[in-house]
């Protein structure tokens, strides 16, 4: 356990599952209350789905682990609840430095585009984001986080998940319409159903240490390429909240893991990269392999989802664990929603697994080659490594080679059966199945976001001008698009007032133009937005009926 | 044989000039400098061709020279 923050502890306590004397059935049960369950429970919660989260243990994280959460998993964090205290807490970095040797190669800066609510990621330790969903999840009346509740037997029937529960008290059962397992890269459920997941093991082993310091290093991500406190491998230097440091140093295949994380050993490699005269505390070791792998399907059965690292592990080189697992179920709570409501198909389901084993395939491929980059497997590999470095410090082409991590991005799911192709042009990036963009906006002459805008319902964003008003026509088809779908959500964007807008509609101004030009939009301009925050459709001009039509398509419903 | 995108008519004028500075490059290098070299050398005229349907093409008659 760290010692820079007092992590909480929870109790056990006594569910009134266990006394019911015979199985209580629930909409939804969750295993694994880390980052990707916990999101999962919140989400569900919000939608009014009762949702039960199971954990074996009682307790967050220990040591800091997935430190670096990306721009998407924050904005999900926003939708869901609890973005703004993790921004608050985190570290926003933009700097990076790349060593090799004995000497610096280039510094670079993310120049993050303006006109963003959320950086393009922030350093924080996994504890405080546990801690802090957890405490999200615990004002939310649908939610029942159980904790020391290990599942230890799984049975699935035609009309649903049996499972048996080992408390402190004993055993009890529970039945599940659907089961979301996000219990870790270990996924002991996974193993219950009697199921792989498969990949490449890397021959590595990496020292992980939280280290306490009041250095007044900057707030820069450090990488050093065989430097001469660590020579032959490589190091990672990133600073997080409280004053603590993560150091991760490439160890290589042969290292010892239990020599190698007593203090006596690990202090000095420390003292050896901070020099003399820095004071620290030691918080916490780990030592790790990888593997890059997953399940072949994340819908295992037709009551069953795998998500984040029980479905798919990637190496740490570019933060794609806890945030690909973040996103894993931003896609699945709604779905889930939608058909237990009977408003989605099965087939809505499915894709879940097939827009998210996409997304993993997509990190996986990232994260392997920077894996390759930093231990090469060959003379040859690393041949052109070290040339890449040193062309580096010369030539910006060699910069854009130098791969100690790719910036995590979420996955576009532009092959999504959900999505209705496009059928005018349009430029940019918001093709259907991406994520929307952000942008700053105003709302009751306050300022606001766009994606905080959006809300986590289907929501038809209809761009006007505010000379012209809201486009004819669009206050009749919003009329009849709400009659299909009852709780559409309906954005007007334009540069300032505009008058003839449908009732309900929120009236947001883009002032600075971001939105329409973020969007490639023109007055008339229509977007389908999913509830996850993805687009489905666009149209140049409002039409119900086609609209309608890419609802019940977005929701593998039978046209 | 024909290729789609790599040129492979003769284009170096002074071809023997071109030949021995390959060699002359790697002129008094052990095996691991000189295979840095070849890696910077080859970095660098990726870059310059800067068409990665070329450079695939290059690499796949490279390679099945040698494993054929």
């Amino acid at each position: 356990m760290p010692k820079s923050h007092q992590c909480p502890v929870f109790d056990y306590r006594r569910s009134p599952d266990q006394d019911a004397g015979q199985p209580v059935r629930h909409p939804v049960v969750v295993v694994g209350a880390g980052p990707v369950g916990l999101s999962a429970a919140i989400d569900l919660a919000r939608r009014g789905i009762p949702v039960v989260l199971l954990d074996a243990e009682n307790g967050v994280s220990d040591g800091s682990r997935a430190i670096c959460f990306a721009k998407r998993t924050l904005e999900v964090f926003d939708r869901i609840g609890g973005g703004q205290r993790m921004v608050e807490k985190g570290i926003t970095w933009k700097h990076g430095r790349v060593f090799f040797g004995d000497h610096e190669v280039y510094h670079f800066d993310l120049l993050p585009e303006e006109g963003h609510r959320r950086p393009a990621f922030i350093n924080l330790q996994q504890y405080y984001v546990e801690e802090y969903l957890i405490e999200r999840l615990d004002a939310l009346a649908d939610a029942d986080l159980r904790w020391c509740n290990e599942v230890v037997e799984l049975a699935e029937r035609d009309d649903g998940v049996v499972l048996g529960v080992q408390t402190p008290e004993g055993r009890y059962e529970l039945v599940a319409d659907y089961l979301v397992v996000a219990d870790g890269a270990r996924s002991p459920l996974r193993k219950l159903l009697g199921l792989q997941s498969k990949g490449q093991v890397f021959q590595d082993r990496f020292l992980i240490a939280d280290v306490v310091m009041d250095a007044d290093f900057p707030t820069e991500r450090w990488f050093w390429f065989d430097p001469p406190f660590h020579p032959g491998q490589s190091v990672l230097l990133h600073r997080q909240a409280d004053n603590v440091f993560r150091i991760d140093f490439q160890l290589g295949w042969e290292a010892d893991p239990d020599v190698e994380r007593q203090p006596e050993r690990v202090i000095p490699r420390i003292r050896a990269m901070l020099g003399e005269g820095v004071d620290f505390d030691l918080d916490w070791v780990s030592i790790y392999t990888f593997q890059c792998r997953r399940m072949e399907h994340f819908r295992t059965s037709a009551r069953v989802f795998f998500a984040g690292d029980a479905a798919h592990q990637v190496s740490p080189f570019g933060a794609r664990g806890a945030n690909s697992g973040v996103q894993d179920v931003d896609n699945l709570v709604w779905k889930i929603e939608r058909v237990l409501a009977g408003r989605g198909g099965d087939a809505l389901l499915d894709s879940y697994d097939s827009e998210r084993v996409a997304a993993a395939d997509e990190n996986i491929l990232n994260s392997t080659r920077s894996t390759d980059f930093i231990t090469p497997k060959s003379p040859v590999s690393r041949a052109f490594r070290d040339a890449t470095l040193m062309l580096a410090e010369e030539f910006p082409f060699a910069r854009k080679l130098v791969n100690s991590g790719r910036l995590s991005l979420p996955a576009v799911h532009a092959d999504s059966p959900l999505n209705t192709p496009d059928s005018a042009d349009f430029e940019g990036r918001m093709v259907p199945g991406a994520p929307c963009l952000d942008a700053p906006v105003r709302v009751d002459g306050n300022e606001d976001w766009l994606l905080a805008c959006l809300g986590d319902v289907f929501t038809l964003m209809v761009f006007a001008d505010t000379r012209q008003g809201c486009p004819a026509g669009v206050v009749d088809a919003v009329e009849r698009v709400r009659a299909h779908e009852r709780d559409l959500r309906v954005l007007v964007v334009a540069d300032g007032p505009v008058a003839g807008t449908p009732a309900d509609a929120v009236i947001v101004e883009d002032p600075q133009g971001l939105a329409a030009q973020r969007y490639d939009a023109r007055p008339g301009t229509v977007y389908l937005i999913r509830p996850d925050q993805h687009v489905v459709a666009r149209w140049r001009e409002v039409d119900a009926a086609l609209i309608n039509q890419a609802i019940d398509r977005a929701c593998a419903l039978a046209a | 044989m024909s290729t789609q995108y790599l040129r492979v008519d003769p284009r170096l004028e002074r071809g023997d000039d071109v030949y021995e500075a390959l060699v002359e490059m790697h002129r008094d290098l052990d095996e691991e400098q000189s295979r840095l070299a070849n890696a910077r050398l080859i970095l660098l005229l990726s870059n310059h061709i800067g068409d990665a349907d070329v450079l695939d093409e290059a690499m796949r008659i490279a390679r099945r020279g040698v494993t054929e």
